[in-house]
């Protein structure tokens, strides 16, 4: 039986054109890692968090606290946000030390 | 002795036991790796046994005594699409609970087995046996098996695994036993060996599943218009792929046992002209009165439908082609204004388009428990040759009167005090 190449959970996704015949069966998804396919942040809180490197001390915290795992690193340094992925919550901004202050949530399409 | 007392069965036995004891005594030598329950009568007698089993140590089960029948039911999905082969029991508004779950078990495909004692919902409360529990997911994907006995709640137990996870099939099965007439009377049964039982269930090695780490996958993800229908389409033609693996795992049981299955049980029906469908406890009340129906030369004949999902259609078209007219038991009602119960309508469904074919009438009996007497069956059947009598006049006016009766048998109609033995003449709205 072929399974569908990708997460059912996006409208544009080749796999739907599937007979049910070729579907996984109970609407599984027969494979991991297939939610990166799917662009959760494609919509918003209406925010969104911008990092200033500069202030970053990398501590990982927000990488940690992210519900989304939109914290993208390079090795143990902070580089950014997958945008993607990211939903908008905040929790980065919180969980940034208060001394340190490298990361606000600002305005959708705002760039920092 | 065997199992009850906590030791193995190696040699088969005949004992005196309940419905609820040969389930449990079931359950033990399936030996699943995952119950999850919640007790309510009666089926406390089933998970109480199985508990105490657990408890002390004869089996090996991983017991999950949960809050509510709704985690039940989700603790047992968890288990199962974990590779688990997981059980749970039910009955009556426990049954109702699960309401949600059952279509989670069964859009995912998880050959999760229940048992159930049937019980009627409230209001008012009533803890007795019919099937309004059952018949409320008769849409929810599930293979539904009834018993007659606790002979047969113990034999489809035991077949049921083997249906529900057969590849062709994977969909849950419920296997019912009448509330209290079955679950709490004390009957004969034969209980097969330990090793029988475990050579006939086999091992289960589900093809896929979470904790294979080497193959992960998701199970639940959402599916929206453009594929949720299509699992939906896999699941129908599930349903149509367990009607010969029931069939199958009948045959392979009778040669194990001497007890064949298959989807419906038909009893004197070869020259029958006048002929009952029912389903559960009351199809051996029935059979007592065939028999006496019989010997006076009356061509009487019953069906016992087995199997109520898949439903039977093409057995019940060849098994009523001929008779004159039929009469269909429902000890639960569809509450639609005079339509009758869900057997009755789906009966009448199956016998669309047949040549020549039988007056039918339906008869919504036994809810909350009422007793079904000998006699009220009886009354059916000097229906039925009333109806056939008539029908020879009067063909096409007879058919839909009769089809649209509604009858109530057992109920106190007007001017019937006591225990009433035969159901009222007046038909819905006629007073």
């Amino acid at each position: 039986m072929n399974a569908p190449g990708k997460a059912v959970s996006s409208e544009k996704q080749a796999s739907v054109t599937l007979p049910w015949t070729e579907m996984a069966e109970g609407g599984l998804v027969p494979r991991g890692g297939t939610a990166a396919s799917v662009k959760t942040g494609a919509w918003r809180t209406g925010k969104m968090p911008v990092i200033d490197l500069s202030r970053c001390i990398h501590c990982l915290r927000c990488w940690i606290w992210c519900p989304d795992s939109a914290v993208i690193l390079d090795g143990e340094k902070v580089t950014g946000f997958d945008y993607d992925h990211c939903k908008g919550c905040g929790i980065c901004e919180q969980v940034c030390p208060p001394k340190v202050h490298a990361i606000q949530m600002v305005p959708e399409g705002v760039e920092g | 002795m065997g199992g009850v007392n906590g030791h193995v069965v190696t040699q088969r036995r005949r004992m005196t036991m309940t419905g609820a004891e040969a389930t449990a005594e079931a359950m033990r030598q399936i030996h699943p790796d995952v119950v999850a329950a919640y007790p309510i009568t009666p089926q406390t007698d089933i998970v109480m046994r199985f508990a105490r089993y657990v408890s002390d140590g004869v089996v090996q089960t991983e017991f999950v005594p949960v809050e509510s029948e709704h985690s039940a039911l989700s603790a047992v999905v968890g288990a199962s699409a974990a590779g688990a082969r997981a059980m749970t029991a039910t009955s009556g508004p426990g049954f109702a609970l699960m309401h949600e779950i059952l279509y989670v078990a069964s859009g995912y495909r998880l050959p999760i087995v229940m048992p159930v004692a049937n019980r009627a919902l409230s209001g008012p409360i009533n803890i007795h046996g019919d099937h309004s529990d059952t018949m409320g997911s008769r849409d929810a994907g599930w293979i539904q098996i009834f018993s007659e006995n606790a002979q047969e709640a113990y034999d489809n137990l035991i077949q049921a695994v083997r249906i529900a996870e057969d590849p062709s099939v994977r969909l849950p099965v419920q296997v019912t036993q009448d509330g209290f007439i079955i679950t709490h009377g004390m009957e004969i049964v034969e209980v097969l060996t330990d090793a029988e039982v475990q050579q006939f269930v086999g091992t289960y090695e589900p093809e896929r599943y979470l904790l294979d780490v080497e193959r992960p996958m998701t199970v639940g993800a959402l599916a929206l218009q453009n594929s949720y229908f299509e699992v939906k389409r896999q699941l129908a033609e599930a349903m149509v792929n367990a009607r010969r693996v029931i069939a199958d795992v009948g045959e392979a049981f009778g040669r194990l046992s001497g007890r064949y299955y298959g989807l419906t049980e038909p009893y004197r029906m070869n020259d029958a002209e006048l002929a009952v469908v029912v389903l559960g406890s009351t199809a051996g009340t029935a059979k007592v009165v065939v028999d006496e129906l019989r010997n006076r030369g009356v061509k009487a004949g019953l069906v016992k439908i087995r199997v109520f999902r898949p439903f039977p259609a093409q057995n019940l078209r060849d098994l009523l082609r001929g008779t004159r007219a039929v009469g269909v038991l429902d000890r639960s009602d569809s509450v639609s204004g005079g339509l009758g119960g869900p057997v009755f309508a789906e009966t009448k469904a199956a016998l669309y388009g047949l040549p020549d074919p039988p007056v039918m009438t339906g008869y919504v009996y036994g809810l909350g428990g009422r007793d079904t007497t000998p006699e009220m069956i009886e009354s059916v059947y000097e229906d039925l040759a009333e109806l056939a009598r008539r029908a020879r006049d009067n063909y096409a006016e007879v058919v839909a009167d009769a089809a649209l009766a509604g009858h109530y048998l057992g109920v106190r109609e007007p001017g019937q005090n006591g225990s009433p033995h035969r159901h009222g003449a007046a038909k819905l709205g006629e007073r």
